[in-house]
């Protein structure tokens, strides 16, 4: 099977475990932290695998690439100390289950942009931006195929990405793309971080969404008027995984004159859309969910945001509602970005 | 022309009466898997006196006489097993009176669900009534004929319970009304004269129902659903137990189905929240679950899937199609809520052996009293022999009510003779008495409730 | 006939007659689908008109000329596509068509919707009125012939022959000379659209009309085309592409509209008056076009607009639709759809009732005068409306 790449030795080597440290939602001191990732090292127990609210945080903060969120979810699992209750278990794990007939498979050789499990969205695949790029997973029946897997991470629940993964990729290959453009920020997360983590071969080249629509934009830069409106950026926990290209954000944001807002909870300390937090089975999880959404929310409008630029559907999904009921639009980045180049997204008023 | 036929024209009108091979084949059908009967004449009245005609004709020409509302019982109730005069009712659908003091509606016997609905969400926004799961054309009159139970059972009980007076045409023709109509007053009571229930729960043998005044309900400003869900069937009765006791919800459904993939085997819960206020429904949520179902989320039992604000009225529901092939019959029962886990176990068995992907429902009623737990079984009506297995999953299904101590709602004629043959046989006589007494000719929707048997 | 070859054969079983489609969007009332509001019998029903044909084509039920009025009776005004719950909900209306092909075929037909295709046929329109006499609307009216100009305004077969309706026809005509617009009109080599021909299942003679109208619009190099009636504006626009008529169709109101915003028509003769308009099914629920109208209304002043309770897509049809405004199945009584929708208009308190269809307009009206509320609503033409507004002079 496959190991996680993750050394107890660079946990004891660490100069600051900001692991720990950084978290938003534990309190905790130094000399603590290391000995709470030592206990998790170890297997043995440690209160936060029991406090962990799975943000994916920590993947960013750990300086030395250690991987302790996947650590985490794997201690979880191995421990039987899941994050969700049973039941919500069951639901995701079957929900991820293709039963509706074989994909069609198409061969690409070329660059490909996978919708995975969100085929759904296809509506948004419209325009320049996108025009000549092969599209798969189009199929919401056949949608689980191209399915990556990474949420269970907040379900605590790695072997069954072990268990999947290979296939989805697998199935992916079978479309010869010589790069993978990943519409969910997620998707690109596991084929970019999850994958080299666990030691589990991509034979394609991921390319984040963001870095896609940036390089697109600059071959469209004489289209380009500047939209002029006050933007938040909804940084979903999956951006965690790949800090790297988190710089996109601002970069597009510039390009197209859009002004992203002087916000408290933004970059490193940005908040999670708090949609798996609400299940939890931490006590006061319903409650601290709906608080962390309403000071998420009161921090873009009190910088004076007209518009929140989502990047992952289910954060929108999650809050969407509550960012329009309160005089902010939500939209998704490659929506913000075809109005930049005069195009008129469905919806967009 | 057949004398009945222009007899019928006379009382309502050429349009409204018909013989015809087309309004036979089509008033001969339930929508279930009941077998179609025809029958021989189809009239709409317009007018309760018109309907005392029609009965009056009927009895001098003995004629069987059928009542018919929205048809959606899918039990058989309105198809004409004798022949006779199947009566369409829904013409008489004026809302007459809404009386937002003393919380009531009159209507006519043929107003629809999604009609008041509308109606009151238009003019009276601060009032509801408890709308069932039925399709929005179903009466409101054929609902509480049948025992209906609607969104506000957990609080208030059956649509039955619900009423306040009715206006009922005798199988003699005779007009007459209860409740506190019936001494001039104002429709908002039928206690304290004496008790005249006999018009519910008969499908029309006791007399046809042509108006109602049915109580009606506060409406909050705002309304949802919470989910819930657990693993293990055996924790739903003290589930519903305990949501039930905190008196905080509206309806509380608890249910299981094969379809979609992910929920089965799972047993969900969805409970209704209203309040006036964001204070209000924090604190209703809290009370529900926070304190009363955490302990299920904290020794991870039960997951809290969250809450979406508006309810969806009228009810939707698509279950119709899960075969391709527009057909739906379910065995409501009405059982104590502790036996949802065998009933849950049967159906899924059931449905199982008939290959019908399983779909179960339990509806809280009153404080627990009791849950209408419906079985429903899917077929394809282009093809017979899925119609033949929902039969047969259907009769099994009515065999198991009465076995596991339940007493099947609304039953068909199989039904029907399993509690017939059950029923405490001084009530059975007192039942044949009231049916002789107001029908001496037997003309009303014969071939149900049939107590006049040589086994009875 | 054989269930077999009946193109929806795996879809018409599905129909679970729930009732949904008798309801218009805000459910205020089960009086929605026009031919059932009239009837109030099962039958007549979308559920009953499916199972009914269903069990024709299944050879359960002989053909008889009730089976056909029923089947005939649907005015094809798509509210139960809108509210049908279920999958095949957009294929209902073809359902219905589909069935009303077999009849064609068979040659059972009612007498009239038989009359309305041979006179189309044989005469070009439903009326059976001569062809030489397609233009008299047009007489001294200063209306050119086309030759070339920027538009063929397409007058259609009510628009041209009957007496009210043709007075809508000059109104808009005249609107349009009044705002410089480059049109012309075919007069007498005007044929039938084909609109309601469709609807009533005579694909042939469709097709036929399809050809001849296209291969002459090619032929006269026509592009750009405005409708009076919203039943050619969804002919030419959604199906004569098939037949390689590639044109640019306009309803008058979309061209209306743009003249006022640009404000080379300028509204300013005010009348305080209450209007309600009433959406036709061509231009509304078929082409979703609810909008453009309002704003024709909103920009005269003097207009206070009131909706009916039963607006946009919950409009109750007229009953004119798929012939029914000439074979008139659904006439007769205070629950004839058109009677219903004035007395809903007279509740709003409008003294207008805004059309935008000829045939809307010439079933209201009659309405109107069934229901005694002359003197106190009047049936109007958007153009007409306009036109009093900007001070034509009406004929």
């Amino acid at each position: 099977m496959y190991a996680l790449n993750f050394n107890e030795e660079t946990c004891h080597a660490c100069p600051t475990n900001d692991c720990l440290i950084k978290c938003q939602y534990i309190d905790i001191s130094r000399e603590a932290a290391l000995d709470e990732i030592i206990k998790i090292a170890r297997g043995e127990d440690s209160y936060v695998l029991r406090d962990c609210v799975t943000c994916y945080a920590c993947e960013e903060y750990c300086p030395m690439g250690n991987h302790p969120f996947y650590l985490i979810v794997k201690r979880q699992e191995d421990m039987n100390i899941p994050p969700v209750p049973r039941p919500l278990i069951q639901r995701a794990v079957n929900t991820g289950i293709p039963f509706r007939g074989a994909p069609v498979i198409y061969e690409i050789n070329g660059p490909a942009l996978n919708m995975g499990a969100f085929s759904e969205l296809m509506p948004l695949i419209h325009g320049r931006l996108f025009e000549g790029l092969s599209v798969i997973s189009t199929d919401s029946r056949k949608m689980f195929h191209y399915f990556c897997q990474l949420m269970y991470l907040h379900y605590g629940r790695s072997s069954v990405i072990e268990e999947r993964l290979p296939g989805v990729i697998d199935t992916i290959a079978k479309h010869k793309p010589t790069q993978l453009v990943c519409f969910h920020d997620e998707c690109y997360g596991a084929y970019a971080s999850y994958c080299p983590a666990m030691g589990i071969d991509v034979p394609f080249e991921p390319v984040h969404l963001f870095e896609y629509l940036y390089n697109r934009l600059m071959e469209l830069e004489d289209l380009i008027k500047p939209v002029n409106l006050k933007v938040a950026y909804q940084r979903p926990c999956s951006s965690r995984l790949s800090p790297d290209k988190h710089l996109f954000v601002n970069r597009i944001f510039e390009l197209i004159g859009a002004a992203n807002v002087k916000r408290e909870f933004v970059d490193e300390n940005a908040l999670c859309c708090a949609g798996a937090i609400q299940g939890q089975r931490r006590e006061g999880s319903r409650k601290r969910a709906a608080e962390l959404q309403r000071k998420n929310i009161e921090d873009m409008k009190k910088a004076g945001a007209d518009v929140c630029v989502f990047n992952c559907p289910a954060c929108l999904q999650t809050l969407g509602r509550m960012v329009s009921e309160n005089g902010i639009k939500p939209v998704y980045m490659s929506d913000l970005c075809r109005l930049a180049i005069g195009e008129k997204p469905s919806g967009w008023r | 022309m057949d004398s009945t036929l222009q007899s019928l024209i006379d009382i309502v009108d050429q349009i409204h009466v018909s013989n015809r091979q087309e309004e036979l084949f089509i008033y001969s059908f339930d929508l279930g898997t009941a077998e179609p009967r025809r029958p021989d004449y189809v009239v709409s009245p317009d007018s309760a006196e018109q309907v005392q005609k029609i009965l009056r004709l009927a009895n001098r020409k003995k004629i069987p006489v059928v009542p018919l509302g929205g048809g959606l019982s899918l039990a058989g109730l309105a198809v004409p097993l004798h022949g006779g005069i199947i009566i369409d009712l829904k013409r008489m659908d004026r809302i007459i009176e809404v009386n937002e003091k003393a919380r009531y509606a009159v209507l006519e016997c043929g107003v629809s669900q999604a009609q008041l609905t509308s109606y009151l969400e238009r003019h009276h926004p601060h009032l509801t009534h408890s709308e069932p799961g039925a399709p929005p054309a179903a009466t409101i009159a054929g609902n509480l004929m049948i025992h209906g139970q609607g969104d506000l059972a957990q609080p208030y009980g059956f649509n039955s319970d619900l009423v306040n007076g009715l206006e009922v045409v005798l199988p003699t023709g005779e007009i007459c009304r209860f409740g506190s109509c019936a001494i001039g007053s104002g429709w908002f009571t039928n206690h304290p004269l004496p008790d005249m229930n006999i018009f519910l729960g008969w499908y029309g043998i006791t007399g046809i129902i042509t108006k109602l005044s049915i109580r009606l309900f506060p409406a909050k400003r705002l309304r949802g659903t919470g989910q819930f869900v657990v693993d293990n069937e055996e924790l739903v009765p003290e589930i519903l137990f305990k949501l039930t006791h905190t008196q905080m919800a509206e309806d509380i459904i608890a249910y299981s189905r094969a379809i979609p993939p992910f929920s089965d085997g799972l047993q969900h819960f969805t409970v209704n929240i209203a309040a006036d206020s964001e204070k209000e429904l924090e604190w209703k949520q809290e009370i529900i679950w926070d304190d009363t179902l955490g302990d299920y989320i904290r020794n991870g039992d039960g997951a809290y899937l969250g809450f979406t604000a508006g309810l969806e009225r009228p009810q939707i529901s698509k279950t119709s199609d899960y075969k391709k092939g527009g057909g739906f019959e379910y065995v409501g029962s009405i059982m104590p809520v502790e036996k949802y886990p065998e009933c849950y176990r049967t159906g899924r068995e059931i449905s199982e052996r008939h290959n019908i992907p399983y779909t179960v429902t339990g509806r809280c009623i009153g404080a627990a009293h009791s849950m209408m737990f419906a079985w429903t079984y899917a077929f394809n009506r282009a093809d017979p022999d899925t119609i033949r297995h929902a039969r047969e999953a259907l009769h099994e299904t009515d065999d198991i009510v009465m076995k596991l101590g339940g007493v099947i709602w609304k039953p068909g004629i199989y039904g029907q003779k399993l509690i017939l043959e059950r029923l405490d046989p001084v009530t059975r006589e007192l039942m044949k008495k009231i049916r002789n007494l107001l029908d001496p000719n037997g003309i009303m929707n014969p071939g149900n409730w049939e107590v006049n048997d040589a086994n009875g | 006939m054989p269930m077999a070859e009946f193109p929806y054969k795996d879809l018409i079983h599905r129909c679970f007659r729930c009732g949904y489609c008798k309801f218009p969007s805000n459910w205020m009332d089960v009086n929605n689908c026009p031919p059932y509001a009239r009837f109030r019998m099962e039958t007549y029903s979308c559920g009953g008109r499916l199972w009914l044909t269903r069990a024709w084509l299944n050879a359960q039920l002989e053909w008889t000329e009730h089976l056909a009025e029923i089947l005939y009776s649907c005015t094809t005004c798509r509210n139960c596509e809108i509210k049908c719950p279920l999958r095949f909900n957009v294929d209902i209306v073809n359902m219905v068509v589909a069935a009303r092909s077999e009849m064609v075929e068979a040659g059972r037909l009612p007498s009239a919707v038989k009359s309305f295709l041979e006179n189309v046929e044989l005469h070009g329109n439903p009326y059976g009125a001569s062809r030489a006499k397609r233009d008299v609307w047009a007489a001294g009216q200063g209306i050119e012939h086309y030759n070339g100009q920027e538009y063929l305004l397409y007058a259609g077969c009510t628009g041209s022959y009957d007496t009210r309706a043709q007075k809508s026809t000059i109104e808009l005509a005249q609107i349009l000379r009044k705002a410089g617009i480059s049109f012309g009109i075919l007069g007498t080599d005007e044929n039938c659209d084909g609109n309601e021909v469709l609807k009533l299942g005579e694909e042939g003679l469709f097709e036929a009309l399809a050809e001849e109208n296209t291969a002459l619009f090619k032929k006269l190099g026509i592009q750009r085309i405005i409708t009076l009636s919203p039943h050619a504006f969804n002919a030419f626009k959604n199906h004569y592409p098939q037949y390689g008529g590639n044109f640019t169709v306009f309803h008058y109101t979309q061209i209306l509209s743009d003249l006022i915003k640009s404000k080379i028509l300028k509204p300013d003769k005010k009348n305080n008056v209450r209007v309600s308009y009433h959406d036709p099914c061509f231009l509304g629920r078929w082409n979703n076009e609810y909008e453009t109208p309002r704003e024709i209304l909103k920009g005269i002043p003097g207009i206070e607009l009131v909706e009916m309770e039963k607006n946009r897509d919950s409009a109750l049809c007229c009953g004119g639709g798929a012939g029914n405004f000439q074979i008139d199945l659904l006439g007769g009584s205070k629950d004839s759809p058109s009677r219903r929708r004035v007395r809903e208009a007279a509740a709003t308190g409008a003294d207008i009732l805004a059309v935008a269809c000829p045939k809307c307009l010439i079933m209201l009206e009659d309405a109107v005068k069934s229901e005694e509320l002359e003197g106190s609503l009047k049936a109007m033409d958007i153009a007409e409306v306009l036109a009093e507004a900007c001070r034509t002079e009406s004929i």
